[in-house]
């Protein structure tokens, strides 16, 4: 039994998320993975050092570049005989293209797995993470996203795996990438943050957000955003931490100006420790934060950064 | 150009849901159901299309028990055109949607399907991407924009890391993510002309689709609940115990 993960990656290295699909897979047995687009040579070298993959498969080819679903499918359809089991992780890329192959595979993909039981057995969150749904597959391949907040990754290093490079059959034509337009920062990225803290809408407007950049900055902190800071437009889309948004577990997580819906708990409420302030001493926020401040967020802030700076 | 919309009855975004003690599922009786919140975006958008002049028609389409065919009410009062209710009482799960959808598609032959991009019951995010791959369509998935014109789609995507855009093949496939656009709500007059609108009744049969699932819940419990835990008095004792207490920072 051995299974395929698909891995996302850029300069640095193996992203987070692919890292922690590894280890997902690694509780089912032998695994490769595999890397597609063009210029492959360092990603390639990244996979084979990960601890417990034997064999690293490369396509190169310039129609699977931008990983779009159509091409990456196809691909994975045609590596798909040789597996039992195809993951990647839950994130935009994992999401797009995992469904993609389940259909033309005629298996009904398990999403988003919060642990594996046995081969055919996952646990997944349903409800927005209200309900722990165990459930078993009747299908004899299985194709999974993996929640990477519930999987600690593998380490960057200490493996050894083989690189093969494999023939890319002809790639369907119907979607063109045209072009990206990501938020350049230098703070860690959401999902693979030590240290969240988001604004609420309590936040009152977009220009407030600055002030949780001096904290960030002090803290390693990735920023993040309730939806309904994200509905009310203070900040994009790809800040959203909740159920339809990303889901985090870092080691601390710092709510300011967020009331505490159900739907943002979802997305956070697996964080080793919380921090709510809030100036609503009955935000539900508080029922799950460790540490729990009432007060304004427009004193506390500028107050918590100055602390930090302090000690 | 037909849009087919398909739609969701999920339990109320609003409605806190409980666990069954038994461990067998979520208790849904007596709860409230609506659309599936990412559903009505998509509604929203295959009638602006139609007010624009891009759609001729837009038809909503519901899978489920016969109460679905309230959703599908929902989706002709914002301004669909008609409607389509398969009616089932097995657990519908995706791959089983898609194929019903990828029948009712081939008969009715639309240029365009649009999605939300997931339910908010189970969470699966799938049913968009497996119709597009049992159609051989392109997908354009968790869309926050989209532009038609001569026979293709560029559609902007909201991704892990910001925005991407792409160019796509009609037809085609459109889930929406939640800044797609807001939907509307349904005036009196268009709740009143919506109970005159047709809505066509089969059965998955009918459709040639074999809807037994693949995937069967064994249980489902709570997730461990967190405690709340201890107020603190001022940004100085916060700090000190993250450091000394919590020893996170």
């Amino acid at each position: 039994m051995t299974s395929l993960v698909l891995l996302e990656f850029d300069a640095a290295g193996i992203k987070q998320p692919s890292r922690s699909a590894v280890a997902a897979a690694t509780a089912l047995g032998e695994v490769h993975v595999l890397v597609a687009g063009t210029g492959l040579d360092a990603a390639a070298a990244a996979a084979a050092k990960l601890p417990g993959v034997t064999k690293v498969l490369v396509a190169d080819n310039a129609a699977l570049d931008h990983l779009l679903a159509e091409p990456a499918a196809a691909l994975l359809i045609a590596l798909s005989p040789n597996y039992s089991h195809l993951l990647a992780a839950t994130t935009a890329v994992g999401k797009n293209i995992m469904p993609r192959v389940a259909a033309l595979l005629d298996v009904q993909p398990i999403s988003d797995i919060a642990g594996v039981e046995d081969a055919d057995t996952f646990v997944r969150p349903i409800y927005a993470g209200n309900g722990l749904a165990t459930v078993k597959s009747s299908d004899t391949k299985k194709v999974i996203t993996v929640r990477a907040a519930s999987f600690d990754p593998i380490a960057a290093e200490g493996g050894n795996a083989a690189i093969e490079a494999i023939a890319v059959g002809a790639m369907p034509a119907l979607s063109k990438f045209v072009s990206a337009e990501l938020s350049k920062s230098e703070r860690p990225e959401l999902t693979a943050a030590r240290v969240v803290i988001s604004g609420g809408r309590g936040m009152q407007n977009g220009d407030n957000f600055r002030l949780l950049d001096p904290i960030a900055d002090k803290l390693g902190a990735a920023v993040g955003a309730s939806r309904a800071a994200v509905d009310a437009g203070f900040v994009p889309n790809e800040f959203q931490v909740g159920q339809t948004g990303k889901i985090v577990a870092p080691e601390l997580y710092i709510a300011v100006g967020i009331s505490g819906a159900i739907q943002h708990l979802a997305g956070m409420k697996d964080s080793k420790v919380i921090v709510a302030i809030n100036k609503d001493e009955e935000a539900p926020i508080f029922q799950v934060a460790d540490y729990g401040l009432v007060a304004d967020l427009f004193t506390a802030l500028p107050e918590l950064a100055a602390e930090l700076e302090r000690t | 150009m037909k849009i087919l919309v398909p739609v969701k009855r999920v339990v109320d975004y609003n409605v806190k849901v409980r666990v069954k003690t038994d461990g067998s599922g979520i208790e849904t009786a007596g709860v409230k159901m609506s659309m599936n919140p990412f559903d009505e975006i998509a509604v929203e958008e295959a009638v602006r299309l139609k007010e624009k002049g891009v759609a001729t028609e837009v038809i909503a389409v519901s899978l489920g028990v016969a109460q679905c065919a309230e959703t599908i009410r929902t989706a002709l009062a914002m301004g669909a055109d008609r409607g389509i209710l398969v009616e089932s009482d097995a657990d519908l799960q995706p791959l089983a949607v898609a194929k019903m959808l990828k029948a009712i598609a081939d008969q009715e032959q639309p240029g365009l399907i649009i999605l939300g991009k997931q339910a908010i019951d189970d969470d699966m995010s799938a049913t968009g991407q497996m119709l597009a791959a049992l159609l051989g369509w392109s997908q354009g998935t968790f869309a926050s924009k989209l532009e038609i014109a001569g026979g293709q789609m560029t559609v902007t995507r909201e991704v892990d890391g910001g925005l991407e855009t792409v160019e796509l093949t009609l037809p085609s496939i459109v889930t929406t993510d939640l800044r797609l656009n807001e939907p509307r709500y349904a005036s009196l007059p268009n709740i009143m002309k919506a109970r005159k609108k047709p809505i066509a009744n089969m059965k998955p049969a009918d459709l040639g689709v074999d809807p037994t699932p693949r995937l069967t819940t064994i249980k489902v419990s709570e997730p461990p609940k967190r405690k709340a835990g201890q107020k603190v008095g001022s940004i100085a004792e916060l700090v000190s115990k993250l450091k000394t207490e919590a020893k996170v920072i």
